[in-house]
């Protein structure tokens, strides 16, 4: 198995002045369940990104899912229960950085929500609320990360997920990011800010909606002539890999935490491993 | 799974297996969200003009009664009558006792959603009453017996050549020998065939887009300008609408104007905007209905006000929310089995119909947000579905195995740890069995997944597996 931990970016920096700002600035690190299950190399190419801009990082082990499951099938007892464990765990933070737009606005939008009518709670979730990015817009809008010198010669095209498109506002931050890698050349798809037809749990309650929607997100992709989807939350892109992957294509399909920490030339989402 | 879930389930196969329906709604779908945003674009103050619209909402709906009874006192002023009608059965019996009692025989209709809410047209035609409608839409899918799938563009479903043979088939009996399948064509045998309609009509029907509290006027715009030939020709104008069409005034109608068709078409304004205010004013008048009626439906909207559905009263039927809709946009108009499709109608059909046979509506939606963004009276929509979904959980209408593996996933996420324990074997299992091609093709329970997409094979261990044992090493 590959060890992520020792990986070495020496092509990721910081300018000096933020380095020195961010010295004693601490993150928490909400993993999702998703990538904690399913892919660490996210979580570990997130936590190098995270390094690399000069912040100290942590990750709680308290930790398994923000709830979203619940609170979006309707159990908001549940998702209540759920969401005070997650402000327990992270609200001591400095900032809590989420490599998903729709974790982070579940921690940063419904929170508050959910808390609608209990003021000590909804204090807190506020407080929570207010110090959450998802992953793009904190290395953009908050570390304003400056070198970012990994090559990928690679054609990419990049997939806006809903929640974070919708929710957040995030559209230009992981732009930004991937241009400022040498080679990588960005080719927008047709209706690159529409639904891949995930959405949580509707993708196995209405799979044949869902496979249509997919269908249709990936034919827009494969349309550019790109090598590589790339996308900022792995629910989508487990989505459209798995459809890209049955239907024989080698699109390749990453995490933009992975791409921009340089981990491409491991397998991609459902590749196999060349040496297995 | 219950007969509404399974009815549901079979409407959408139909829908997704319909090559005509996926042609037209591809083709439909495109044009209504281009148009949308160049109209926007050409419109700097469109964002706060939206913010107005909802204010003047909001405001109406915290003073409903007044500003009815003020459009009430309007329209008996200037000549006309009003009807108020608790239900939609009340609502469709007002409008046929007063449609029989006159003699009528030939009604002509302009496009009115609640109209179709109310089921108006079966009431009138079990009277023996002949009902014609006369947006070209809807005149297409009174054709084919069938509802609108859309609420501003009803038969957005049907495609050119479906249209052509269905006219061929209606109007070759009344001497239009040749088949048309030019739109021009299509449209100017419509108008040849509606005029006819509109100079025998008896009484004339419309919906309204909005009613004015201050001079007691119903607007309607439209694009063809049949709305006006309905209401003006026939001796007795209807309208119905909804009790929350009412707002103040005027100034606060020129609000709507700029937000609404922007929104619905893309366009700056609707080709005829027309305000009706009542009957003729004497016999010596050359124009307008001798009879003006108002029929206000309530049909449970006067339940969501104070509500947490409050908010969706400030509907303007756009149609936005459906034109952006993912799942709409696969899926059709009539797959949702009610009147009102999309994000709206999967909010407004439990309200008015009640949950139990609507339980899919609020649940098919991937909640991508995208109709909340879009709304031009700022309805969160999203929001609104899902609360529908705890309503549902609370009243435990979901399967019970969904809820019992859903209790014990909940269990597991509280406990962290534990459940770091309990997942690491099925990932592990996950990993030996999908580790060589990458995918898994087959997963007992998940078959909705890997049916029609591989799943792509998690590590064997766990990123907080991995991160505990490697931790040291990182932060060093």
């Amino acid at each position: 198995m590959l060890s992520y931990v020792e990986v070495i970016l020496d092509n990721i920096s910081n300018n000096e002045e933020a380095l020195a700002s961010f010295e004693n600035v601490t993150v928490g690190f909400f993993v999702t369940c998703i990538v904690d299950l399913l892919r660490p190399s996210v979580g570990f190419a997130a936590l190098h990104l995270l390094k690399a801009a000069g912040f100290h990082v942590e990750v709680p082990a308290s930790q398994a899912c923000c709830g979203q499951p619940a609170y979006n099938s309707g159990n908001e007892s549940s998702a209540i229960d759920i969401a005070r464990q997650v402000i327990s765990v992270f609200e001591n933070f400095d900032y809590v950085v989420v490599p998903s737009g729709s974790c982070a606005g579940m921690l940063r939008k419904h929170y508050p929500r959910l808390f609608a009518s209990d003021f000590i709670w909804l204090d807190r979730a506020r407080n929570l609320a207010s110090k959450t990015y998802e992953l793009n817009e904190f290395l953009v809008d908050v570390a304003r990360i400056d070198n970012l010198s990994s090559t990928v010669s690679k054609t990419c095209t990049y997939h806006d997920s809903c929640s974070g498109l919708n929710e957040l506002g995030i559209h230009k931050q992981p732009r930004a990011l991937l241009t400022k890698l040498e080679g990588l050349e960005l080719k927008e798809m047709e209706e690159a800010d529409e639904c891949c037809g995930f959405g949580g749990l509707f993708c196995v309650k209405y799979p044949d909606i869902s496979t249509r929607i997919v269908e249709r997100k990936v034919n827009n992709a494969l349309s550019t002539g790109a090598d590589m989807l790339i996308g900022g939350d792995l629910g989508c892109l487990m989505n459209i890999a798995g459809y890209l992957r049955r239907m024989g294509s080698s699109m390749k399909v990453f995490h933009v935490a992975e791409v921009l920490a340089g981990m491409i030339n491991d397998p991609s989402i459902g590749e196999k491993e060349e040496h297995a | 799974m219950n007969t509404a879930s399974t009815e549901f389930r079979k409407r959408v196969r139909m829908a997704l297996a319909d090559d005509e329906l996926q042609h037209a709604m591809g083709r439909a779908k495109g044009g209504f969200v281009l148009n949308r945003q160049k109209a926007i674009a050409e419109f700097p103050e469109f964002h706060q003009m939206t913010d107005a619209a909802r204010d003047i909402k909001d405001h109406v709906l915290m003073n409903l009664d007044l500003y009815l009874e003020i459009y009430e006192k309007k329209v008996l002023e200037n000549g006309g009558q009003v009807h108020w009608a608790r239900t939609a059965e009340e609502a469709s019996t007002i409008v046929e006792g007063l449609c029989r009692r006159s003699g009528a025989r030939k009604i002509t209709k302009g496009k009115s959603m609640v109209s179709e809410e109310i089921n108006l047209n079966e009431k009138l035609e079990k009277s023996g009453m002949q009902v014609i409608e006369t947006d070209l839409g809807e005149y297409i899918v009174q054709l084919a017996s069938e509802k609108p799938s859309h609420i501003i563009a009803p038969a957005v479903h049907k495609t050119r050549n479906q249209i052509s043979k269905l006219f061929y088939k209606h109007h070759k009996p009344m001497g239009y020998a040749d088949k048309v399948s030019e739109r021009k064509e299509i449209v100017q045998q419509a108008r040849s065939v509606l005029r006819n309609h509109f100079v025998e009509s008896d009484i004339g029907i419309t919906g309204a887009n909005f009613l004015i509290a201050e001079t007691g006027s119903s607007v309607i715009v439209t694009n063809e300008g049949n709305g006006d030939l309905t209401s003006v020709l026939p001796r007795m104008q209807i309208v119905v609408a909804g009790i929350e069409k009412v707002i103040p005034s005027l100034e606060d109608l020129s609000v709507f104007l700029r937000v609404l068709a922007r929104s619905a078409t893309g366009q700056e304004i609707s080709a005829y905007t027309s305000l009706y205010s009542g009957p003729r004013a004497n016999h010596a008048d050359e124009e307008g209905p001798e009879q003006y009626h108002v029929v206000l439906v309530d049909n449970g909207r006067s339940s969501m006000l104070g509500s947490e559905y409050q908010s969706m009263l400030r509907c303007i039927r756009c149609g936005a929310c459906l034109n952006h809709c993912t799942v709409y946009n696969v899926i059709g108009g009539h797959a949702y089995g009610s009147i009102y499709p999309g994000p709206m109608g999967s909010v407004l059909t439990p309200l008015i119909d009640g949950h139990e046979n609507n339980t899919d509506l609020a649940n098919a939606c991937t909640l991508n947000g995208l109709c909340r963004t879009i709304c031009p009276v700022h309805i969160p929509l999203p929001d609104l579905l899902r609360n529908h979904r705890t309503q549902q959980q609370r009243r435990k209408l979901t399967p019970f195995t969904g809820r019992f593996f859903f209790a014990i996933w909940v269990y597991l996420v509280r406990r962290p740890h534990f459940y770091q324990i309990v997942l690491a074997l099925p990932i592990w299992v996950l990993n030996r069995v999908g580790r060589k091609s990458g995918v898994i093709k087959r997963i007992p329970l998940a078959n909705g997944w890997t049916n029609s997409r591989d799943f792509p094979c998690p590590s064997a261990q766990t990123f907080q597996r991995q991160w505990r044992a490697e931790m040291r090493k990182f932060n060093a």
